[in-house]
């Protein structure tokens, strides 16, 4: 019994004395979406390195997806929480912006390889890609060369899709269409709706059904292919590359105007953009770096093709007309 | 009316209930910033899908209690083939598991490249893409909620005394004369809760539309309040959205309670009598086609589970302790929600029987069972934003995380305790009041040496689909965001989110073992043996 109180007594005092050495330490929170903060994810390694340098300690907050960071911040409004957010997108950089709810980061943004001119005072980019149809090799022969060849091809050769409602890809999906044939995107919908076998809540339903065969072109990245070679050494997917070019996804973070740790913060920001950070992207996050990174890219990633063109909207365009033109896809789409 | 102390229980729980949900909507209200409300304006669209909702929620009601019905008459009769108790296990299992780990499952059955496809295609039969639209609704509700109705007509079946068989017996009933005079009565008292039930659960049933629906033409209300929640922030929409959801069901409730005729019930023998109908040859081949087919049915889609589970990477799963640590963590969850849902579940009870059979006042005592019930419809990511919104300035969010997780999922559960402790409750109210009275057995006496006896196997099934509902939760976790408190639905989603399919796959395993694993200790531990 003595025995067992003096154990319980010193276990007290150790964790006393480990709390109060956690408490000493400077905390940064970060929200960032789950997958980003799983362990399959960057998460781990970005923690890591930059514990390392920043004698703090990095508190990833995991959400359920990327539109939920946005949600987050603006329901708890100045009661925020975080000091940095890390996972919006362009697609989404205006409205956040707009909520007056983010600061300027003030990092030199000058080693960002980025193939589009980025100068913007509030978000940091930390990496991109392309979305892409992903089809397997072995069961498509031909796949299409062009959005046109998708929208009139053959509809017994099925699609997935994911709903821009409730997932990234689906709203890329709509944006890019909504690039390549302006006003007449919603006839291109109606004409592209027989091959869509469904439109699913999120990636993760889209893509397991794409792997279970399902249908033989799924809406996912470039990058996919790059996932399948590398961990699986599978190198039968492949991403359909489309003459219009393909539209591009650029992540994104940001420190907020209410940050505790607003020193702190500016230094995670400036951290995003150097090695220590962006090593962990190509294969944590499967997209691409967004600087040039030491050792250079994998070999899967360096052998995967690159689009000709990138197209973008710019985020303030998608701001006003977002709600418009869902409701302009979800009117061609039933009828 | 004299304020009575049986009352007060349930009187506590609705409005604990009521505090909560309507604290959190008030508070969403009061978080929207000006000028941004839209409030509901494109009334067509709004139109289609209010429409849609209840097209598919009233067509997944009918079809998987109509398809129960039968099911449960087979199982009825056949009170003892060898399996009975693992098949009604079995049955639990579709409602538990993570709503994408089940639409993977049908997909893998019904789907393009499915089993059903590729036997077709093997036999020489062409076919079309078949599953999405609503037919892959149908059939996916389906699969979740006909196990459930039928595990829950059951008991109507065991309820019917000993005396009617043996009368059934004496005057030489046919089976139908039997369905028509036995049997339709009791089920006429329990089809209309059950039913009731699988349309609340397919009113909100998100992913499954949105994934099999085929297209946005199949867009339910839960969809557009998600929309106006996450997408646009108009929370006055997803506000208005969420209310006008409770107030379609709660209006259709009402009127489906309309069908409900309660049938009054008398102390009996409590004799096992078996009917007279079981030896004929054509109902034993009946009887053993409807289970078969409801067998093949539930069992294909979740033998496809685990068939993927099995072929994935199940030692580098097993080994992860974030997999142990997230089980634990599960398992406390799912123990403490269904704890909470079993008392909340017993305190409305309480009053309701108060009310029906002591105070003659059978609607009001409906509106408090009902009243637990249209929890199930408060939109989950409205009544999660509004919490959030709630306990902001109270308490570190983060820290209660859990917290709420446990005090969410035990409400969604508390639904299916009223469903399933109600009944064999009332009954035994009719049989001892009496009794007891005469007796001066009352209070805790009471509850010890006659309900507990009787109703522990009714209370540990409550407690066991209450827990397992929530260790498959999603919903409420994903919502509130974490540090490093995964569950495990939330570590298989992570997985899938990260390309890792097959160790997903594992995992939904894993879960589905961990279900059925607590769903067995319970039912065993809390239900005892048992005289059925």
């Amino acid at each position: 019994m003595k025995r067992f109180a003096a154990v319980l007594a010193g276990a007290l005092v150790a964790g006393l004395a480990f709390s109060a050495t956690a408490a000493e330490k400077p905390t940064l929170t970060v929200y960032t979406y789950a997958s980003f903060t799983s362990d399959w994810g960057p998460g781990p390694a970005i923690k890591q390195a930059f514990e390392a340098e920043c004698d703090c300690r990095l508190d990833f907050v995991g959400l359920d997806t990327s539109a939920g960071i946005l949600n987050r911040l603006r329901l708890e409004g100045a009661r925020a929480r975080a000091d940095v957010v890390l996972g919006l997108d362009n697609n989404t950089m205006a409205e956040a912006r707009d909520s007056g709810l983010l600061a300027p980061h003030r990092v030199d943004l000058g080693r960002l390889a980025l193939p589009i001119a980025w100068d913007d005072d509030v978000f940091v980019p930390f990496d991109y890609g392309w979305f892409a149809f992903v089809y397997d090799r072995t069961r498509l022969a031909k796949p299409p060369a062009s959005l046109a060849e998708l929208v009139a091809g053959d509809a017994s050769e099925k699609i997935l899709i994911e709903d821009p409602r409730t997932s990234t890809p689906g709203l890329g999906l709509l944006l890019w269409m909504r690039k390549v044939y302006g006003d007449g995107a919603a006839d291109a919908w109606a004409r592209l709706k027989p091959r869509i076998l469904t439109v699913t809540k999120g990636w993760s339903e889209a893509y397991g059904m794409f792997l279970d065969g399902e249908a033989p072109l799924v809406l996912s990245y470039t990058t996919s292919p790059a996932y399948h070679a590398i961990v699986e050494k599978d190198e039968r997917f492949a991403a359909a590359l489309f003459a219009e070019g393909h539209y591009m996804q650029v992540e994104v973070a940001a420190m907020t105007a209410g940050a505790k740790q607003p020193e702190l913060a500016r230094r995670f920001l400036a951290f995003v953009v150097s090695p220590g950070f962006q090593n962990a992207i190509p294969t944590g996050n499967w997209m691409y770096p967004v600087t040039d990174i030491p050792g250079g890219l994998p070999d899967a990633f360096a052998a995967l093709p690159r689009p000709e063109r990138t197209l973008l909207i710019a985020p303030g365009v998608i701001a006003a007309k977002r709600k418009q033109w869902i409701g302009d896809w979800l009117e061609a789409m039933s009828r | 009316m004299s304020l009575r102390p049986a009352l007060l229980p349930g009187a506590l729980t609705l409005g604990a209930l009521a505090l909560v949900v309507g604290g959190a909507l008030a508070a969403l209200l009061a978080a929207a910033p000006p000028g941004v409300a839209t409030g509901i304006r494109d009334d067509a669209y709004l139109g289609r899908v209010v429409a849609f909702t209840f097209w598919q929620a009233g067509l997944s009601a009918l079809l998987a209690v109509g398809l129960a019905v039968p099911v449960a008459r087979a199982l009825a009769r056949r009170s003892a083939f060898p399996g009975r108790e693992a098949l009604l296990r079995l049955f639990g299992l579709p409602l538990v598991i993570p709503v994408i780990v089940a639409v993977l499952g049908v997909v893998a059955v019904y789907g393009q490249n499915g089993l059903v496809n590729r036997a077709l295609a093997a036999a020489g039969v062409a076919t079309g893409p078949y599953l999405y639209g609503l037919a892959g609704i149908l059939i996916a509700h389906v699969f979740f909620n006909m196990p459930l109705a039928t595990r829950f007509l059951l008991y109507a079946w065991q309820a019917v005394p000993g005396e009617s068989w043996r009368l059934a017996s004496q005057f030489g009933m046919s089976s139908a004369q039997i369905f028509r005079l036995i049997e339709w009565p009791v089920l006429r008292q329990a089809i209309p809760g059950v039913a009731g039930l699988v349309f609340l659960l397919c009113f909100t049933s998100f992913a499954v539309v949105l994934t099999l629906g085929g297209g946005p033409a199949a867009t339910i209300i839960e969809v557009a309040i998600y929309q106006a929640l996450r997408l646009d922030f108009d929370l006055a929409r997803a506000v208005t959205l969420a209310l006008l959801q409770l107030a379609l069901c709660a209006a259709f409730v009402a009127f489906g309670q309309r069908f409900a005729q309660p049938a009054p019930s008398a102390p009996t023998e409590r004799r096992a009598v078996d009917r007279p109908d079981l030896d004929a040859l054509a109902g034993r081949i009946a009887d053993a086609a409807v289970i078969l087919a409801a067998t093949l049915y539930v069992a294909l889609p979740l033998a496809a589970v685990l068939y993927r589970g099995l072929t994935g990477p199940v030692t580098r799963v097993l080994g992860d302790p974030t997999l142990w640590q997230a089980a634990a963590r599960s398992l406390s969850v799912a123990l403490s929600a269904g704890l909470i849902a079993l008392v909340l579940g017993w305190c409305l009870l309480m009053t309701s029987r108060e009310l029906r059979l002591r105070m003659y006042r059978k609607r009001l005592a409906e509106a408090v069972e009902w009243g637990g019930s249209l929890v199930l419809v408060v939109s989950p990511i409205v009544l999660g934003a509004g919490l959030f919104v709630l306990l902001l300035p109270l308490a570190d969010v983060f820290e209660v995380g859990l917290g709420l997780v446990v005090a969410v999922n035990a409400v969604m559960g508390l639904p299916y305790v009223v469903r399933l402790l109600g009944p064999p409750l009332m009954r035994l109210a009719e049989h001892h009041d009496r009794l007891c009275a005469s007796l001066g057995v009352a209070g805790w006496n009471r509850l010890r040496l006659i309900d507990w006896p009787a109703l522990r196997r009714p209370a540990a099934l409550a407690f066991a689909v209450a827990a397992t509902l929530a260790m498959g939760d999603l919903g409420a976790i994903a919502l509130f965001g974490t540090r490093e408190t995964a569950t495990l639905p939330l570590l298989l989603y992570r997985r899938m989110g990260s390309y890792r399919l097959d160790e997903a796959a594992v995992t939904a395993l894993f879960l589905v073992m961990l279900c059925l694993l607590l769903f067995f200790v319970v039912e065993r531990g809390m239900g005892g043996r048992g005289e059925r």
